[in-house]
């Protein structure tokens, strides 16, 4: 399995979180993770190879709930639903499907070990 | 003048299916009719019988019942065998020596299981296989029985093998033959079912031929065979195959055939113009059908020619598809390859157990016939093929090779199909019929039922139904979608109908046959609910959870903070003191604020995620249970305190709503639903604006249906009068699963009344008059739904994989700080945006 095929930048910068043992990571049950003091959502849709780590808040309700939605796919997209007002979220992207103006992080994913890791730039 | 006077000898399924055509075509009030009945029950439904170690009792299994008879004024002698016949003084005379004189007398004796006439045979515990009083008989001897024996492989001793492992015994299969089902089956393919059915823990011996049953040393019996080997069993079940009941006919000398069977033609007279002969005591083209279907049309066709019509029978197809011990197995047409010519192609796939053949015309145009075992989805496509003598694709083997990737879907195109070609063999009705039912204007699938009856009954057609629907409505250009989402081309009911009939049990099985992508937010809630309704799986079960709002899926609603809030079940409003200090201790240990409902009980909101199972652990403990706020299900059944306090009540309102709430909890429905009981006309619990609200009279009980406040409200209709408790109980149980069974997605059930064509008065026909014949179903879907029904949270705190959902980080155990609270009068509530800022 090839999880490392994250769009997202990697520099030498990054910092990667333990997580969880990636066996805890059920396909399309979402699990919230905290880095730092930023509380981020980690997602394996079903029949994929691939993990996805998104910020955990809601724009909308500002609520942290973003792992608590449903996963799925809208024209092709990955996405999950907040699980307030139901906005949809692209995982890899970060971006509100109904609202262009709106997004949220995405983050870098590996596994190490059966370590499942997050990554942070600063 | 007199009327005339019809006997019928036999009260099984095809006996009865005759009395109710006969009334249905009103010829009850032409003819003076009597049944005489060998067994001391009604006609039940055979076919399922096997259910009754499944726990389905004789009750349930029953066809007809005290009513009809009473109704219809046909005078039945249970009990009451017929033992001659005169056919020139025209009588009956019964084993009890009555005797009843006939102008047309009907046999539908059926058959009597074939017993090998080995020595020892009859033997205490040797049985077999074909009442419900053999059944209670093997229920009855396996008790003290640890191993059993199913003499013969065939269709009914498989299912006989099934239901000596329900009962827990070690069981064996002897097979004369030197493989199983070998009438359907052809060799390789009895190699694999032999395969599956091993691993399922049945030992199989083929080529054993019994030669006599003495005393066993370890068990109860020793059968030796023929090749010198033995078996020991405690319990025998012979189900060699079955033998026409033709002993009175052939007594008063009408024909017979060489192999017995009373000979019947196209009308189903026998030898004397005077007695028709139906079902599977019948003879006819020298076949007899040893299926349910043809029985009934055999049934058919003696009343049509009671009323002077020509309606002949013509033969039935012989193919079937069954789950043998949870095997799916088929047979279509020439299965074994007997025409002459005739080529064929096969699949066979060991690791999964699966075999597929099918056999074609030497010309290849044609298919003949099929085997299929282990998977049986293609069965719908290859029967049609057979029966409509369609012409086959250039490379016949491509309708049985798996599909892999999207591309080349076999399935038959819909244009393929001649109009004449029966989609739905439940309501016998072809293809024609339902494009003149487009013609005439119908739009959907469920305008389509409503004209035709097609897919109405078993929904075994209904994925044809709805491409036959789309295909036509495409040739005229019109688009129409009222497709749930962009995964399933189907409505919610539609769906609702395949998962019924195909048995689907899981989300991702049912995306895979019917859908595409990987699902959204809209189908899988949508399904959840759907699979919970049918099967009442716990929604927190691995393959489920995933497909749950949040609500259900941390089985609490959640807040506009991310909180939750956990809302107890108080049945009816009911609560002693002891609970309500429980609530009120655990609301404060957990800093959560309390609120009285307007559904009578007490929300209490605020709870952290991570709090929910200690919560939960002491609620259980002080014995609540889930109120299912967070569900679409049953939320309340209010109450007002009704004759017990009040001086106007006429009727305990206070205990029919906690029996109507206990017995409705965790029903999961297409929107949420809520009831209530008033004691009087009076109307203290508002049952008027609810989904199902019942109102006390002098008599019992009023009902009413499909109210509603929110945003629209409506006012319940009266559905029926002066009820009984039991009455009361039956019609709301219909109402519910009917409304299950057809409501669109979140469609309350004053919405789907709305759209009801045929409104209230439809209404009370399917559940009153059972103008569509499924209440029966209906009932045995809830009573299926309230023998499951567990505590959700029970079973949750009780399930350490589950209780780890309940974490809120996976990686740290710090509270959330993005939820914050301040107080309000002496309670918490979540802090406004322009509060957050105020760091705590
Ligand atoms: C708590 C409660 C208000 C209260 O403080 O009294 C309440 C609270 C909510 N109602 Fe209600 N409704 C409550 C009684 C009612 C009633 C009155 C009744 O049941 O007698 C009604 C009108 C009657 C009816 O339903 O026909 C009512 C009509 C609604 C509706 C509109 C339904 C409709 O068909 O138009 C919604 C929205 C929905 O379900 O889609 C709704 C939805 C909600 C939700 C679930 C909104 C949400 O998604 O967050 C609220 C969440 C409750 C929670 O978090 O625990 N609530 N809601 C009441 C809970 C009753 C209970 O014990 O379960
Ligand atoms: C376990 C099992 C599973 C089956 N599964 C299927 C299936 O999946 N599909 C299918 O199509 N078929 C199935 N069948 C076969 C189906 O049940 C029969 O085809 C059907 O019951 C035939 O109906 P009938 O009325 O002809 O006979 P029966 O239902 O047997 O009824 C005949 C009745 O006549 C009575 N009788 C006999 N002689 C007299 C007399 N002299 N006087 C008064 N009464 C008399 C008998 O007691 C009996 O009650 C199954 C059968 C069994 C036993
Ligand atoms: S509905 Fe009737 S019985 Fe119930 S409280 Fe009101 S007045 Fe009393
Ligand atoms: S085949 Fe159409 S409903 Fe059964």
């Amino acid at each position: 399995m090839n999880l490392c095929q994250s769009p997202i930048a990697m520099t030498t910068e990054t910092r990667w979180h333990d997580i969880c043992p990636i066996e805890e990571l059920q396909d399309d049950l979402g699990l919230c993770a905290l880095l730092d003091d930023a509380p981020v959502a980690v997602f394996r849709p079903g029949g994929q190879d691939r993990i996805f780590a998104i910020g955990n808040i809601d724009p909308f309700s500002r609520a942290s709930v973003l792992s608590r939605g449903i996963t799925g796919d809208l024209k092709g997209r990955l996405v999950v639903a907040s699980p307030v007002y139901k906005q949809h979220f692209d995982l890899a992207t970060g971006d509100c499907v109904e609202d262009a103006t709106v997004s949220v992080p995405v983050y870098p994913v590996r596994i190490s070990g059966n370590i499942l890791q997050v990554g942070t730039n600063n | 003048m007199d009327k005339l006077r019809l006997v019928v000898v036999g009260n099984g399924m095809v006996g009865q299916r005759l009395l109710a055509n006969l009334v249905a075509a009103d010829l009850h009030n032409k003819w003076s009719i009597t049944v005489l009945a060998e067994e001391g029950r009604y006609a039940y439904d055979r076919v399922h019988l096997s259910e009754f170690f499944s726990g389905k009792s004789a009750d349930e299994l029953a066809l007809t019942d005290d009513e009809f008879f009473a109704a219809s004024g046909i005078d039945i002698k249970l009990g009451e065998p017929a033992q001659t016949i005169d056919r020139l003084a025209r009588t009956v005379t019964s084993a009890s020596g009555a005797t009843y004189a006939y102008d047309k007398l009907v046999l539908a004796t059926g058959s009597y299981p074939f017993v090998p006439p080995v020595p020892g045979n009859d033997r205490a515990a040797c049985l077999v296989y074909r009442t419900i009083d053999d059944l209670e008989q093997i229920y009855a001897a396996g008790r003290d029985s640890r191993r059993g024996v199913v003499v013969g492989g065939g269709l009914l001793g498989l299912e006989a093998a099934n239901a000596l492992k329900q009962m827990g015994l070690e069981t064996h299969v002897v097979e004369f033959a030197p493989r199983l089902m070998a009438i359907q089956v052809d060799e390789a393919g009895g190699a694999v079912l032999r395969q599956k059915i091993e691993a399922l823990g049945v030992s199989v011996h083929t080529s054993r031929n019994t030669t006599e049953i003495v005393d066993g040393t370890e068990h109860r019996h020793a059968m030796r065979f023929a090749d010198g080997a033995s078996l020991e069993a405690d319990l025998i079940v012979f189900s060699a195959g079955i033998r026409p009941r033709d002993d009175i006919a052939r007594a008063c000398g009408l024909g017979i055939g060489q192999r017995g069977g009373i000979c019947i033609d196209d009308h189903c007279r026998t030898s004397d113009e005077d007695i028709y002969a139906i079902g599977e005591c019948a003879l006819w083209n020298g076949r007899i059908y040893g299926l349910v279907a043809p029985g009934y049309q055999m049934a058919e066709v003696v009343v049509s020619h009671l009323r002077g019509g020509d309606a002949t029978f013509t033969g039935a197809d012989m193919s079937t598809k069954l789950k043998l011990l949870g095997v799916d197995v088929a047979s279509i047409g020439d299965a074994q390859g007997a025409t002459p010519g005739a080529l064929s192609w096969a699949y066979r796939n060991e690791a999964d157990g699966i075999y597929k053949r099918i056999i074609v015309s030497s010309d290849r145009k044609h298919l003949l016939g099929a085997v299929l075992i282990g998977d049986a989805e293609d069965y719908g496509t290859l029967l049609q093929y057979s029966l409509n003598a369609i012409e086959l694709p250039p490379h016949p083997d491509d309708l049985i090779l798996p599909q892999r990737g999207e591309s080349s879907a076999k399935g038959l195109g819909v244009d393929a199909l001649p109009d004449s070609a029966q989609i739905c063999s439940c309501n016998n009705v072809c293809k024609g019929q339902l494009i003149a039912a487009v013609d005439e204007g119908a739009m959907t699938l469920g305008d389509l039922k409503k004209a035709t009856r097609a897919a109405t009954t078993c929904g075994g057609c209904t994925v044809l139904v709805g491409q036959i629907l789309n295909r036509e409505l495409e040739k005229r250009g019109v688009e129409v979608s009222r497709d749930i989402c962009e995964h399933f081309p189907f409505t919610r009911q539609d769906l609702y109908l395949i998962v019924r009939a195909e048995k689907i049990q899981s989300f991702d099985d049912l995306i895979a046959r019917h859908g595409r992508g990987r699902g959204c937010d809209i189908c899988k809630p949508a399904v959840a609910s759907i699979l919970a309704s049918c099967w009442n799986d716990n929604v927190l079960a691995p393959s489920h959870a995933k497909l749950q709002d949040t609500n259900d899926r941390y089985l609490a609603n959640m807040q506009k903070n991310g909180t939750y809030s956990v809302v107890p079940r108080v049945p009816g409003g009911e609560i002693t003191p002891e609970k309500l200090i429980v609530l009120g201790e655990v609301a404060r240990k957990y800093s959560l604020y309390t609120k009285i409902t307007g559904g009578q009980r007490v929300d209490l909101f605020g709870a952290r995620l991570e709090h929910l199972p200690d919560i939960w652990r002491e609620l259980i403990d002080a014995g609540f249970e889930s109120g299912h706020a967070y569900a679409k299900a049953l939320r309340t059944v209010k109450s007002c305190v009704g004759s017990t306090w009040c001086r106007y009540g006429v009727q305990d309102s206070v205990s029919m709503a906690i029996k109507l709430e206990n017995r409705y909890k965790g029903l999961r429905s297409p929107h949420k639903t809520k009831m209530a009981v008033s004691g009087c006309t009076r109307e203290c619990a508002e049952a008027q604006s609810k989904d199902v609200g019942v109102i006390a009279t002098e008599k019992g009980w009023n009902l009413y249906v499909c109210g509603n406040g929110g945003m629209k409200p409506r006012h319940a209709d009266l559905l029926a009068s002066d009820l009984d408790d039991d009455t009361l109980v039956r019609y709301i149980d219909r109402f519910f699963m009917f409304y299950i069974r057809t409501a669109d997605r979140l469609q309350r059930t004053s919405t789907w009344m709305d759209n009801l064509e045929g409104g209230l008065e439809y209404l009370k026909d399917v559940i009153i008059n059972d103008r569509l014949g499924i209440c029966a179903e209906l009932e045995n879907e809830m009573l299926a739904v309230i023998d499951t029904y567990q505590c959700e949270w029970r079973v949750a705190v009780e399930n350490e994989e589950r209780m780890k959902h309940f974490r809120n980080y996976v990686n740290a155990s710090t509270p959330d700080k993005t939820i914050r609270f301040v107080e309000e009068r002496g309670q918490v509530r979540p802090a406004r945006p322009e509060e957050d800022a105020v760091t705590p």
